[in-house]
């Protein structure tokens, strides 16, 4: 992959972004996304797990499971890193930084299942990026997420007094909001393509 | 409940895809055709079944502050199974899935299953019910699939339906056609069968 890092961080956010495109990490997404307060919490501690996830599991895959023979075993050791460094950091954020906590904290066990953490480290692996491409990728795929789960609260919050058919009501409404979202994202499709 | 109920409201009463909206990170990403859609059904259903099964026959040995690990890891395993089986035997399909074979680990409906049935029931009514879950799950995805494959590529199953003047729709191949279509499918069946709910 000749693709530089750069390139690769905003076509993260825009061409391919990991939730409009992919289709990551819609459980939480839609499940937190009735409050822009609490979506912007989530969306910061999401951005910075799969940052650092990306980079550690870069390293378990290239470093500790390809020398070992070990790779059909990733998806073990993909959960187990991500799941481990998501309690250290609850563990880490209560200790030294307790406003942070009571903001962060009640997402960050929802952060271990959440489908775009793992997602974004299997497709690093599939699409044979570099360390510092995966770091990129990792980084604009969590403002990707951030920026989508941000417009879907701001737009529910303006949909509350508005009406809605009774069959369509939660869940349903939004899917129809982030599929008009995932529309307007094709319209950034031409500018660069990573696949 | 008998057996069969069980089966009956985990796969349709209680459908997870469309009640709970659970579980619809992978099962929008592989409708684009009907064949992913089937193999990633029965690759599900392998999985929740047989993962029900073992959280179940385990959950009165399995420590509570360490159970939902637990319970991933032998999710995990399954679905690795599951991996390595369309490695080998499917070489196309396993490289077309891509990373949506490895994310059924992170689908929240074995999850939601584990929790929610399995950690508290005898392992064969879990299993039962794990079974329902992925049928329902299936069910939904065949259905999203026939409508997005038909209309995207004229196909079905890649047996082509339309014939050579159908005009193919690129919207339905791409995104934002799923999330149009599962939002309509919920919007038709909560009119038509939980109307008093709803």
């Amino acid at each position: 992959m000749e693709i530089s890092s750069f390139v690769l961080f905003w076509a993260a956010i825009f061409t391919s972004n990991i939730l409009l495109t992919n289709f990551l990490g819609m459980c939480s997404y839609l499940s937190v996304s009735k409050e822009v307060e609490s979506s912007f919490g989530l969306g910061m501690a999401v951005f910075f797990v799969l940052t650092v996830t990306s980079a550690l599991n870069w390293i378990v895959y290239h470093k500790v499971l390809v020398p070992l023979g070990l790779v059909y075993l990733q998806f073990v050791f993909f959960i187990i890193v991500i799941a481990a460094f998501v309690q250290l950091l609850e563990l880490v954020v209560e200790r030294y930084a307790p406003a942070l906590y009571y903001t962060l904290g009640i997402f960050l066990p929802l952060i271990t299942v959440n489908c775009a953490i793992f997602g974004v480290s299997l497709f690093l692996i599939i699409r044979k990026y570099s360390f510092i491409q995966s770091i990129a990728f990792g980084a604009g795929s969590g403002v990707g997420w951030l920026v989508a789960i941000l417009m879907l609260a701001g737009i529910r919050n303006r949909m509350k007094e508005k009406f809605v058919p009774a069959g369509l009501q939660g869940a349903g409404i939004a899917l129809i909001i982030t599929g008009i979202m995932a529309l307007a994202f094709i319209g950034f499709s031409g500018i660069v393509n990573v696949q | 409940m008998t057996k069969k109920e069980i089966f009956l409201v985990s796969a349709f009463k209680e459908n997870s895809v469309i009640r709970q909206i659970l579980g619809i990170c992978s099962s929008l990403a592989v409708t684009n055709l009907m064949m992913n859609s089937l193999i990633m059904g029965l690759g599900v259903i392998f999985s929740v079944s047989l993962a029900n099964l073992t959280i179940s026959y385990i959950r009165n040995w399995t420590p509570r502050s360490v159970r939902m690990m637990v319970q991933t890891l032998i999710i995990a395993a399954y679905v690795i199974i599951v991996d390595i089986f369309l490695k080998a035997n499917m070489p196309d399909i396993s490289k077309q899935l891509g990373p949506y074979v490895g994310l059924i680990i992170t689908n929240c409906i074995l999850m939601g299953r584990a929790e929610a049935f399995a950690a508290k029931n005898k392992p064969i009514d879990s299993f039962i019910d794990g079974l329902g879950a992925g049928v329902g799950y299936t069910i939904v995805l065949l259905l999203i699939a026939s409508i997005r494959e038909l209309f995207g590529f004229g196909t079905l199953f890649g047996i082509s339906i339309m014939g050579s003047w159908w005009t193919k729709w690129s919207i339905m191949v791409m995104a934002p056609s799923a999330f149009f279509i599962l939002a309509i499918l919920v919007w038709i069946i909560n009119n038509r069968y939980y109307s008093s709910k709803a």
